[in-house]
């Protein structure tokens, strides 16, 4: 899955703010640690602001702070604000389509419900827990230990 | 063995393998949460998981003075499609107006401690897609997508 700049950027300020909602940070800040265009970002926070996700700080040694409920905002959440994902899973079926047609959009659809099943249930807390402790192995890099039908009844 | 865990500020809640005298309470809570009276189910499930083979499988109750708060259920599973032995959580609940408090957590690292003891270094549990507490509670553990895939089929 392949998200846009601005979705992959909002998802970075998001996370480093709420990983400590005392602390301010400038888009400039940011930008450096996540080697991104600060101008970008700077837009992103605004819209991340209007969402109210954020709060901007005026003044000397102002920025941004988190403004959400990490345990409760998901990284779906996030992600709408700047894109659609799951499209199709939630789109009414238009009918009536050729079979092929129609078989794609069903496999299509499985793929997008899964996604915005698991972007659903991580919540921003979740994520940066999974940041600091990243599993030993990945969900793709996982395989069965054995790879053969071996019980079937 | 029964395993004591830490008091919280109002009371200590032991987390301890169900007894027989445990499932009315069980069936009960269960019934507030699904809506669902389940009775045989319940009584089916004790003597599975709560009655026989318990150095590998686990029914788990939260004893909050003789109130039970929640339970988990578990067992060691092995090589369905190729998967070495691994750990199964396939029943938890929580009280409601009690979550979000650790009891879960708690509910979830004792059985977690169970496997480890059974000998396995994996655990695993099959939520809905549309189940969202429940999905992100166990991420919320630690938990992410495994290399299986759940499939099915209408029969009809």
């Amino acid at each position: 899955m392949k998200l846009q700049k601005a979705t992959e950027f909002a998802l970075y300020a998001v996370l480093e703010l709420a990983a400590d909602p005392q602390r301010q940070l400038t888009a400039l800040d940011i930008a450096d640690k996540y080697g991104i265009s600060a101008h970008h970002l700077a837009k992103v926070l605004r819209d991340l602001g209007r969402a109210g996700l954020v709060a901007a700080v005026r003044g000397v040694g102002g920025g941004y702070r988190f403004a959400g409920n990490a345990k409760r905002l998901t990284l779906l959440d996030v992600i709408r604000l700047f894109e659609d994902v799951g499209g199709s899973a939630d789109a009414p079926t238009r009918s009536p389509a050729p079979d092929i047609a129609e078989g794609l959009r069903f496999v299509l659809a499985e793929i997008d419900a899964q996604t915005v099943a698991t972007l659903r249930s991580i919540s921003l807390a979740t994520m940066l827990k999974l940041s600091a402790h990243r599993p030993r192995e990945s969900a793709t890099d996982a395989r069965p230990q054995r790879r053969t039908a071996s019980r079937v009844r | 063995m029964v395993r004591a865990v830490r008091a919280d500020s109002e009371t200590a809640i032991e987390i301890r393998p169900a007894t027989p005298e445990d499932i009315p309470a069980v069936i009960a809570l269960d019934q507030d949460v699904t809506s669902l009276l389940k009775t045989a189910y319940w009584h089916d499930m004790f003597d599975r998981f709560g009655a026989q083979r318990q150095d590998v499988r686990f029914f788990l109750v939260a004893d909050n003075g003789g109130r039970i708060d929640g339970f988990i259920i578990g067992e060691v599973r092995a090589w369905e499609f190729g998967s070495s032995p691994s750990g199964w959580i396939f029943a938890v609940q929580v009280r409601p107006r009690l979550r979000v408090r650790g009891l879960g957590s708690r509910l979830f690292a004792t059985i977690c401690d169970r496997f480890r003891a059974a000998g396995v270094d994996r655990v695993r549990t099959m939520v809905a897609r549309d189940n969202t507490v429940i999905q992100s509670f166990f991420r919320s553990q630690g938990m992410i997508a495994g290399p299986f895939i759940e499939l099915e089929m209408r029969l009809d």
